[in-house]
Order: structure tokens, then C-alpha cells, then sequence
């Protein structure tokens, strides 16, 4: 749901690029104070495997399809704030790299698919492990409801951001971006549980670090 | 090993990278709504291009251009949030040592 230039009116650019600079700044704050050494290599491969995955694009209902987004399992494994710098990186790099995203839409991408895909999933996945217990089953529960509210809220606010700047009336394109990213965030739910597992078998230790 | 773990996980990234040809081309969740409801024709194009829609310009196999844009996208991103955060954790690791 990379938003292209185009979509969005003057206001809600100006308001998203607001919004996601305090963001971003605040993460960049806040990991620099409490960032543990263990963790910046973990930093490096989320974001490459985020971005390596957001390649794959799979076919979902009726000739539409939908990629892995990543910001639940960067927030699981690392914390909110880590996971809103990890995600800034990527959008940055596809909206400069690969024209992924326009320039002017990139304050919303990072609002979108960092900030509010990033906060949702933690605490959702804290909310599961807290009822559940840290358990193996608390933990894959929690990655598959926070991934999958992760890309339904961040749809969620695309879909707003697009009805408030004209593009398109609130009660068309809200229920469709919400339907379409319900189908997507179960593919998220599956593969942030699947990583989890995998981490869970080989480096449990990095779930027992600090999340930032 | 143990310590190369990201190494490894690294290498596992860039082969995802390489099986990127594979991925579906039809419309993601947002470019299928823009056309359902009329709004697709709205959006820009970026003003210049570098790898435009990750596919490496200038090479005429179209599977060969996408892995090689992933490739570096992934090399490029690995660099970009470690070489971050490697800076951010600088001044207390100094302070450590």
C-alpha cells in the first residue's frame, strides 16, 4: 500500500511529513539512548529481510495480490521504535531507489506502514503475551493478531488519508482498502508466525532482549 | 558460529531476493482498489528513476534485472540500518571500552 504522488492533497502531506519527522525523530532518540550492542546486527538483517520480502507479492482473491509488510515481527522482535526506524529505512530506500512510493507521499507511507503498523502490532503482541503467558503459544498468537491488525489499521489510515484529501468518498474507499488488507494481513499473520517459529527454535534468546 | 548467526541469516534474505522473479504482477491491495474505484489514474510518476519498479535498467532479461534490484536493494538495506544503528550505539560502546 505504498501511496504514489498524486493521491494526496497539500494538507495531509504536510500533515503526515509533520507527524512521521517527530516519528522518526523521536526513534532516533530513543534507540540511541537504549539500543543494546546484540541488537544492531538484528537491526541490519530486519530490514533486509524486510525489504527482500516485500518483493514477493502474492496473488490473493480475484486477480489482486499483496506483499509481506514486516513492521509486526521488527516490533516483536525489537520494540516499536527500533521497528519505526527499521521500516523508515526501507520506504525511504524504495520511495528513492525503486520509485516505490511517491516522494511527496512518503510522510504517509512512514505514518502508515511504520508508526502506526509498528505501535499497533507491539502492543497487541505485548496484550497477547501478558494473557497468555510468554509462552511458545502466547508468543505465535500475539505475532499472528498483531501482524494482521498491522496491516488492517495501516490500511486503515491509507484509506482515510485518501477519503480526507478528495481522492476518493470516505464510505468507497475505506471498507474497500479495509476488506482487501483484511485477506493480506492473514498472509502477514503466517509469515510473521512462521519467522517467530524459526526464531523461537534457533535464537530464543532474541526474543528475551529488551524491546526499544 | 554461533556469533555469525546474522551472516548466515543475511545470505537467507538475498535468496529470498533471488526467487523475486516468481512473485505475482497483478495489482497489489491499494493499485486494485485505485482502479475498482476510479482513482488509479491520479497517481505520478516518480520524476527520475533509478532501479523504477525494481527492475535494474538496461538489462534485457526481465527476471535477471529483478533479482539483481533485489540484490542490491537487500545489500543496500543491510547496510543502511546497521551502519544506523551501529552510529547510534557508538558513543555508549565508547563509553563502555
Amino acid at each position: 500500500m505504498h501511496i504514489p504522488d498524486g493521491l494526496l492533497n497539500v494538507a495531509t502531506v504536510a500533515t503526515t511529513y509533520v507527524v512521521s519527522a517527530g516519528g522518526v525523530g523521536g526513534a532516533v532518540r530513543i534507540v540511541n539512548k537504549k539500543l543494546g550492542e546484540k541488537q544492531v546486527p538484528l537491526m541490519g538483517i530486519l530490514a533486509a529481510f524486510i525489504f527482500a520480502a516485500q518483493m514477493l507479492n502474492f496473488p490473493i482473491a480475484g486477480g489482486t495480490s499483496g506483499h509481506f509488510l514486516g513492521a509486526a515481527l521488527a516490533a516483536i522482535l525489537l520494540g516499536p521504535w527500533a521497528a519505526v526506524l527499521i521500516m523508515s529505512c526501507v520506504l525511504i530506500a524504495q520511495c528513492l531507489i525503486f520509485q516505490d512510493g511517491g516522494l511527496l507521499a512518503l510522510g504517509a507511507n512512514i505514518f502508515n506502514m511504520g508508526l502506526v503498523a509498528s505501535f499497533s502490532a507491539y502492543y497487541i503482541y505485548r496484550l497477547f503475551t501478558w494473557l497468555m503467558g510468554s509462552t511458545r503459544k502466547g508468543t505465535l498468537a500475539g505475532g499472528f493478531a498483531a501482524a494482521w491488525a498491522s496491516v488492517f489499521l495501516a490500511s486503515v489510515f491509507c484509506a482515510v488519508e485518501l477519503a480526507v484529501s478528495g481522492t476518493s468518498p470516505f464510505g468507497v474507499v475505506v471498507p474497500a482498502m479495509a476488506g482487501v488488507h483484511a485477506l493480506i494481513g492473514i498472509i502477514e499473520g503466517l509469515i510473521t508466525t512462521a519467522v517467530l517459529s524459526l526464531v523461537l527454535a534457533t535464537r530464543a534468546d532474541l526474543l528475551q532482549l529488551q524491546r526499544i | 558460529m554461533k556469533s555469525k548467526w546474522w551472516l548466515i541469516s543475511l545470505l537467507v534474505c538475498l535468496a529470498v531476493a533471488c526467487i523475486s522473479p516468481l512473485a505475482s504482477s497483478s495489482p497489489d491491495g491499494l493499485e486494485r482498489v485505485a482502479e475498482d474505484k476510479g482513482f488509479l489514474e491520479l497517481g505520478q510518476d516518480a520524476p527520475y528513476q533509478v532501479i523504477a519498479d525494481y527492475v535494474f535498467p538496461g538489462i534485457a532479461n526481465e527476471a535477471l534485472a529483478t533479482i539483481l534490484a533485489g540484490i542490491i536493494g537487500t545489500l543496500v538495506l543491510f547496510g543502511a540500518a546497521y551502519g544506523l544503528a551501529w552510529l547510534l550505539t557508538l558513543k555508549r560502546r565508547r563509553a563502555l571500552a
